[in-house]
């Protein structure tokens, strides 16, 4: 994992500022949804091998919920950014 | 050719010329009755209770590397049965029992020690806590010892008593906990089970499953396709990118867990420690190196190698725990790439399709399960009945609302 997270508010931050939460690509159900569709979104993971959104929090920055692409075998980051941004984008 | 005392002998008097490999290098043939994904410690052991217990013919492990390079090769060689719920004792307890004879069952060494595993408390809730899984472990009928500070003291001298912040006031002690060699398990295992007719093909990786009519016909790997009957999973940290080839969803994660090994000391650590107030635990191996660990990195990797942060982090652990330790000099660290399951146990199971087996979720615990988890799940591929003492370790627990959350930690992988 590279050392060095580039917060899209606090600039060039040690890693160790921030926390992991997982996988950015499930999205919450509506509370009625089916049990198959909350399994899914609480238990399984597409766990890929390669490019892969993870929500961090900058938990000893600016606190925000981010979206951090990265590569799960290189480790390599490619991109962060704001996670309600990255929503909006989404169209959510 | 069977070890013994004899053989050694016998050997060295004609110039150790006429050892025989410990298993041949079979040629894959085209169909088999059972194939084994994964040539780690839990394949190769389920292979053997294949061919010995439930008197299967026709087996193949099928191993991307070498037999025996994944996570059997990069643990900490711990063999306990300290658990707590009832979905787990029964099981890892049915494993310390197979680890006892397993020596003699296979007639190789696997330098099983069971020096003790002592798990440190620092605080009366935390002591609370071991009592209530001490008495847990009563209640399957495991031995379980609770050490009050005297006692630990004089067990331990070396240990920081009087820490300002995690002062340790006792233990919980599993006598027959302890550790075994844990290359020679899987080498054990292979050897066992390659006597046993078991065909144990190397560099040979599965690049897809094959699927007719809803059942498993075989697998497309790099030295082309094999038929079979019935196909097992036993692929630990690349359990989903093989279960992706037959569609599975799984509540699996991929994180990366750190080991540690010093230089060669003098006997000094007797038993296998565990800090209460962090994750770190240790041993001393019997070259002399201290081998420990701690937490995983807590980001989903598949990359055997960690970060610099959490090396430090288990190093300040280890010094909180024993000072002496900050003398020694760390040899090597390495890492392995784990499966975590959403709850944290493991899954041992039928899956949607019928004739495919799952066998994974191990998160960092896998070592000592290794010979329960084979007999249990070539109980599971010969008779497609689940062993009793692995009921509750099926994958649907997840959506039936049953899991196994030792730690009450809830389904996020990186916290277990």
């Amino acid at each position: 994992m590279a050392s060095l997270i580039h917060c899209p508010h606090c600039g060039v931050r040690p890693k160790e500022e921030f926390s992991i939460r997982g996988d950015a690509s499930l999205i919450r159900p509506d509370p009625e949804a089916s049990d198959e569709a909350w399994n899914d979104y609480v238990h399984i993971r597409s766990n890929p091998r390669g490019r892969y959104r993870e929500h961090w929090q900058h938990v000893a920055g600016c606190r925000r919920w981010l979206v951090v692409e990265r590569d799960t075998f290189t480790h390599e980051v490619f991109a962060v950014t704001d996670a309600a941004s990255s929503a909006r984008e989404a169209g959510r | 050719m069977r070890y013994s005392a004899f053989s050694i002998v016998k050997n060295a008097l004609t110039g150790n010329v006429n050892w025989t490999p410990a298993w041949r290098q079979p040629e894959p043939k085209p169909f088999y009755d059972v194939i084994i994904v994964g040539g780690g410690g839990h394949g190769l052991a389920t292979a053997y209770y294949l061919a010995k217990e439930f008197g299967l013919k026709n087996i193949a492990v099928l191993e991307k590397g070498y037999l025996g390079s994944g996570n059997v090769g990069r643990n900490t060689t711990i063999v306990r049965s300290n658990y707590m719920l009832p979905g787990n004792e029964p099981f890892y307890e049915f494993s310390m029992k197979l680890w006892e004879g397993m020596e003699q069952d296979l007639n190789y060494n696997a330098m099983l020690s069971q020096r003790g595993i002592i798990n440190l408390y620092h605080n009366d809730g935390q002591r609370d806590a071991y009592i209530r899984r001490g008495n847990a472990m009563w209640m399957e009928g495991v031995p379980a010892e609770l050490l009050d500070r005297a006692a630990l003291k004089k067990m331990l001298p070396f240990l920081n008593f009087d820490h300002a912040r995690f002062p340790i006031m006792g233990g919980l002690l599993q006598k027959r906990g302890g550790t075994a060699r844990h290359d020679a398990v899987a080498w054990g295992y292979a050897r066992a089970a390659d006597r046993l007719g078991v065909d144990l093909i190397q560099n040979c990786e599965v690049a897809g499953i094959r699927r007719e009519n809803g059942v498993v016909t075989g697998v497309e790997t790099s030295r082309g396709f094999i038929g079979c009957g019935k196909l097992g999973l036993a692929a630990a940290g690349n359990t989903s990118r093989v279960g992706e080839m037959a569609d599975l969803k799984l509540p699996i994660e991929s994180h990366v867990l750190q080991a540690f090994v010093t230089e060669g000391l003098k006997p000094a650590i007797d038993h296998v420690i565990t800090y209460g107030a962090g994750h770190f635990y240790i041993s001393q191996s019997d070259k002399g190196g201290l081998v420990f660990g701690a937490e995983i990195d807590g980001y989903n990797s598949y990359a055997q190698r960690g970060n610099l942060a959490t090396v430090e982090h288990v190093m300040e652990e280890g010094v909180t725990m024993i000072p002496g330790l900050s003398r020694v000099r760390v040899l090597r660290s390495w890492g392995g790439v784990m499966d975590m399951s959403m709850d944290g146990s493991p899954i041992i199971s039928h899956t949607p399709i019928d004739n495919l087996y799952l066998n994974c979720g191990w998160c960092y615990g896998g070592f000592k399960a290794t010979p329960a988890s084979g007999w249990c799940f070539a109980h599971l591929i010969a008779k497609n009945e689940t062993h009793p003492v692995a009921r509750f370790l099926r994958l649907d627990r997840f959506e039936r609302g049953y899991p196994i959350d030792e730690h009450g930690a809830g389904p996020q992988p990186n916290l277990h």
